[in-house]
């Protein structure tokens, strides 16, 4: 341990045992589905050149006033090179029992090639951090043949059955070569607490968060991630209700109940599951309307159509500003008609997008371009296909 | 010598300094309330309050008030189960009724509230912005599958099964052809054309003049079998396998020889003047393996169409639709307890069923859990009584709402009940030449036309105060309701918080 923990104790939380464990109180009984105003940004290099996280920090810093110092997070791409083999899960725990039998549990199903503590800077604004730490982990072969799992199903099951069934631990993040560095604070303060300036990455998400009736909790602030999946969400989904029961019926448990979960579950289950191409995969999230599908050639019309057909359940309705980061870059996306803001720019290699032009040009004075995409239409940044990691799943 | 003790359940009045002597109401009444010496004189016992005499009175002089003798007050012995037992001593028989179940059970859709969006994400307005109702119903795969086009493009790899667009989320109910008069089947069928949603046959067979307008037509393939041939079949938008009815479960039909006219006795291919009586079971069917049969053996006919299967809503329904499902059926109508009917026995529609909000919870639910919920669409029917209704069974799992009731009360239907007489004023459920061309099958399309496109604005109105533009974003989602005044149990059967949850 680097540092004392100082956060509150769960009464009894060495008492559960995975899996038959009595459910995590932040989740399970969380009463209210958790509400929201944010601030967001990413910024990527499509070389894959890698670059240290003082810039989202400082495009997030722009975005301060957007959130309201009870959330603020990051996730960097391209971040742990020398283990970029082996998924690297960042835990949370609320006490040294969380901790124990997460780790015991995590040894049953792992080879653990490398575990430590995340740094921390002392920061005074920062508050009540749980314990933090972070494993460099293979699935043992055995157990992926034993339950007919290919590496990444198995990583899934192992994230649900913690997130929803150990009191006091939680899942940050999941991915190879990534993590998600989050909290209760301001998004820079974040950014300070997690010294993510002496990271480098290829692409950097940022969130900065505005709840409106919750408490703060480190596990609830963005991003939101799942395998290399990482969303940091402005909005509210109106369709939480059947977005989370359509994800249910495919095994993804919405515990959280925040509707940037739901988000990256859809887009696991798109992407990953059903092998729909990134365009289709937001056309499904951010369906076009009706009218416009009428309009276009026969094999387009076919498209769509079965595409609403089929994902009616998993169409997120409602305002929302997303930037979905994934092993080979990021993605903008905006509601069907755009009632939250998205601004994207260009420079050179460099890739840009955020809640506020501002945000950006506090990195990058003059761009070569900059544009308001369009409700709905998805701003896909890819690596150069050369740097693309072979894991990258996005087409 | 009197020959019932039943007292009249209303009384007729006319106001003779208003009446003009016209004898109008003589003409306009189906049940011969009147006789007309110097002036109309009613007999109260005949009238049900139909209102068609109230209505078409060019004087207004009359009224029909609920007949005010007192009866001695028992709050047990009720003045309706008293005159049961009273006509049921002078006849010995099975009291008949027709429409819905008039009892006043609670209605859990009255229990149930929406949600608005209010700050934190934005309502949306429907004047100024689209607001998607389109709705396919049928089976659908787990997963759209995709393959390049050649050209740099991506294409459908595999098919969809067929689906049918409906173009906002209603139906027709199955209301047959010798219960309903023709006019009333042109009406509906033109309605369903002129709003792009389906009308349904019914258990009676499908009159010739309507094939032109079947592709809107669900056709009905129900115990009795009646004009079910393979023409008809191939003619369908759908078929339909009625297996239960929400006012009569485990019941079959009778339509009364007086109803079957001819035309009626042509299209059901039946003997004119002979009742019609459907048997309680398909006689093919008594067991989930022989629905299965009948689906195939109906899809085989019909190249491929969507075969759905009706059903009442009993204890059971959960299962019972996850069987129906898993025997191939792309679309389950469930017909709650308040369901309408031409005819049944009192006692069966007002004692057996379960209502269609909670049999939608359940079916919606199991389904889910069974991983089979894309395979078919579920139809909520059974007294949806507004769009209110049909905004709350969408949020609890429907895919779209059957109408039946609602789309007769369009054409002018009073719920009186009578509907098994065949003396309907109104030109509804009669056979009567008379009588039917009260109803203008223009005339008639326009208002329930006119109904389909108010509920269908309304539901746009409220999806916009939901803050979401597609139908399919209430579709299933509990989130948005909240329950008032139903008990846990209730609230967790239906996947529904209590209010301020």
């Amino acid at each position: 341990m680097s540092r004392a923990y100082r956060g509150h104790v769960v009464p009894g939380a060495t008492r559960f045992e995975i899996p038959d464990c009595a459910g995590n109180p932040y989740t399970e009984e969380a009463p209210f589905k958790i509400h929201g105003g944010c601030g967001l940004a990413g910024i990527m290099d499509v070389t894959g050149e890698r670059f240290s996280g003082r810039e989202i920090r400082v495009m997030m810093e722009y975005l301060h006033d957007r959130g309201n110092g009870l959330g603020g997070g990051f996730a960097g791409y391209g971040i742990y090179p020398d283990y970029a083999k082996h998924f690297c899960l960042h835990m949370m725990y609320d006490s040294e029992g969380a901790n124990e039998i997460t780790e015991e549990y995590l040894r049953k199903q792992f080879e653990i090639v490398h575990a430590e503590p995340i740094p921390t800077a002392v920061v005074p604004s920062v508050q009540d951090n749980p314990i933090l730490h972070r494993y460099f982990v293979t699935p043992i072969g055995s157990l992926l043949e034993e339950r007919q799992l290919s590496e990444a199903d198995f990583v899934v099951d192992i994230v649900m059955a913690i997130n929803s069934g150990v009191t006091g631990a939680f899942v940050a993040s999941s991915g190879k070569n990534m993590g998600a560095f989050k909290g209760v604070g301001f998004p820079e303060d974040m950014a300070d607490f997690y010294r993510i300036e002496e990271y480098e990455g290829h692409t950097w998400t940022g969130h900065g968060r505005f709840p409106t009736n919750t408490p703060g909790w480190w596990g609830g602030a963005h991003p939101f991630t799942l395998l290399d999946w990482s969303i940091v969400h402005n909005g509210e989904i109106s369709s939480y209700g059947i977005n989370s029961r359509y994800l249910e019926a495919f095994g993804y448990k919405c515990t959280l109940r925040t509707d940037t979960e739901v988000m990256a579950y859809v887009f696991d289950l798109l992407l990953r599951r059903h092998g729909l191409p990134l365009e289709l995969a937001c056309a499904a999230i951010a369906a076009p309307f009706w009218a416009d599908i009428d309009r276009m050639d026969e094999d387009r019309r076919t498209l769509m159509t079965a595409l609403r057909m089929v994902y009616g359940g998993a169409m997120a309705n409602g305002p929302f500003a997303i930037i979905l980061g994934h092993a080979g870059g990021m993605i903008g996306l905006n509601d069907r008609i755009k009632l939250r803001p998205l601004i994207v720019a260009e420079d050179g290699d460099r890739r840009f997008i955020a809640s506020e032009e501002s945000s950006i040009r506090a990195v990058c004075e003059s761009p070569d371009k900059v544009w308001m995409p369009k409700a709905g239409e998805p701003v896909i940044c890819n690596l150069n296909e050369d740097v693309r990691p072979a894991e990258s799943r996005v087409m | 010598m009197v020959t019932t003790f039943i007292p009249p359940e209303f009384r007729v009045k006319i106001d003779d300094e208003k009446c003009i002597k016209c004898g109008r109401c003589v003409y306009q009444c189906g049940w011969g309330v009147y006789e007309f010496t110097d002036k109309p004189i009613p007999d109260d016992a005949k009238c049900s309050a139909c209102h068609r005499c109230v209505t078409f009175c060019p004087a207004g002089a009359i009224t029909v008030e609920r007949n005010p003798l007192a009866f001695k007050e028992s709050a047990n012995w009720t003045e309706s189960a008293r005159k049961a037992v009273w006509r049921q001593a002078e006849t010995g028989g099975v009291l008949l009724t027709g429409m819905g179940n008039p009892r006043d059970y609670e209605s859990v859709f009255d229990h149930l509230v929406l949600d608005a969006c209010q700050v934190t994400n934005p309502s949306i307005d429907p004047l100024r912005e689209p607001m998607e109702l389109r709705t396919y119903i049928g089976r659908k795969p787990d997963a759209v599958k995709v393959e390049s086009d050649g050209g740099g493009g991506l294409k459908l790899a595999e098919e969809l099964p067929p689906n049918i667009l409906l173009e906002t989320p209603i139906v027709f109910g199955g209301m047959s052809y010798g219960s309903v008069s023709l006019n009333v089947h042109k009406s509906l069928a033109m309605a369903a054309h002129e709003c792009g949603i389906l009308m349904n046959t019914g258990e009676g067979g499908l009159h010739k003049d309507l094939y032109p307008l079947s592709d809107r037509i669900i056709v009905q393939c129900a115990s009795g079998r009646f004009g079910v041939h393979d023409e008809y079949l191939k003619a369908g938008a759908a078929v339909e396998i009625k297996i239960g009815q929400g006012a009569k479960p485990g019941i079959g039909g009778h339509l009364p020889g007086e109803k079957i006219n001819p035309e009626v006795a042509t299209t059901r291919m039946i003997p004119t003047g002979t009742d019609a009586l459907s048997p309680a079971p398909h006689h093919d069917i008594y067991s989930i393996e022989d629905l299965r049969q009948l689906i195939y053996a109906l899809k085989e006919t019909t190249g491929y169409k969507p075969v759905s299967v009706k059903i009442a809503c009993v204890h059971n329904v959960a299962a019972i639709a996850s069987g129906i499902v898993r025997a191939g059926a792309d679309i389950v109508y469930l017909d709650g307890f308040k369901g309408g009917t031409g005819v049944a026995p009192t006692v069966i529609r007002d004692h057996i069923g379960l209502p269609i909000e909670i049999a939608t919870a359940v079916v919606d639910q199991r389904l889910r859990d069974e991983g089979i919920r894309n395979q078919a669409s579920i139809i909520a029917a059974g007294s949806i009584r507004s769009s209110a209704d049909m905004a709350k069974a969408i949020a609890l799992g429907a895919d779209a709402v059957g109408i039946g009731s609602a789309a007769l009360i369009a054409l002018g239907c009073r719920v009186c009940q009578k509907c098994h007489t065949g003396c309907c004023s109104w030109g509804i459920t009669t056979q009567k030449p008379e009588l039917t061309r009260r109803i203008d099958p223009d005339w008639g399309a326009e208002r329930v036309s006119n109904l389909i496109k108010a509920w269908s604005h309304e539901l746009q109105e409220i999806l916009g105060a939901l803050g979401v533009n597609a139908v399919e974003s209430l579709r299933g989602s509990r989130e948005r309701l909240r329950a008032i005044g139903l008990d846990q149990q209730t609230c967790e059967i239906l996947g529904v918080k209590p209010a301020g949850a």
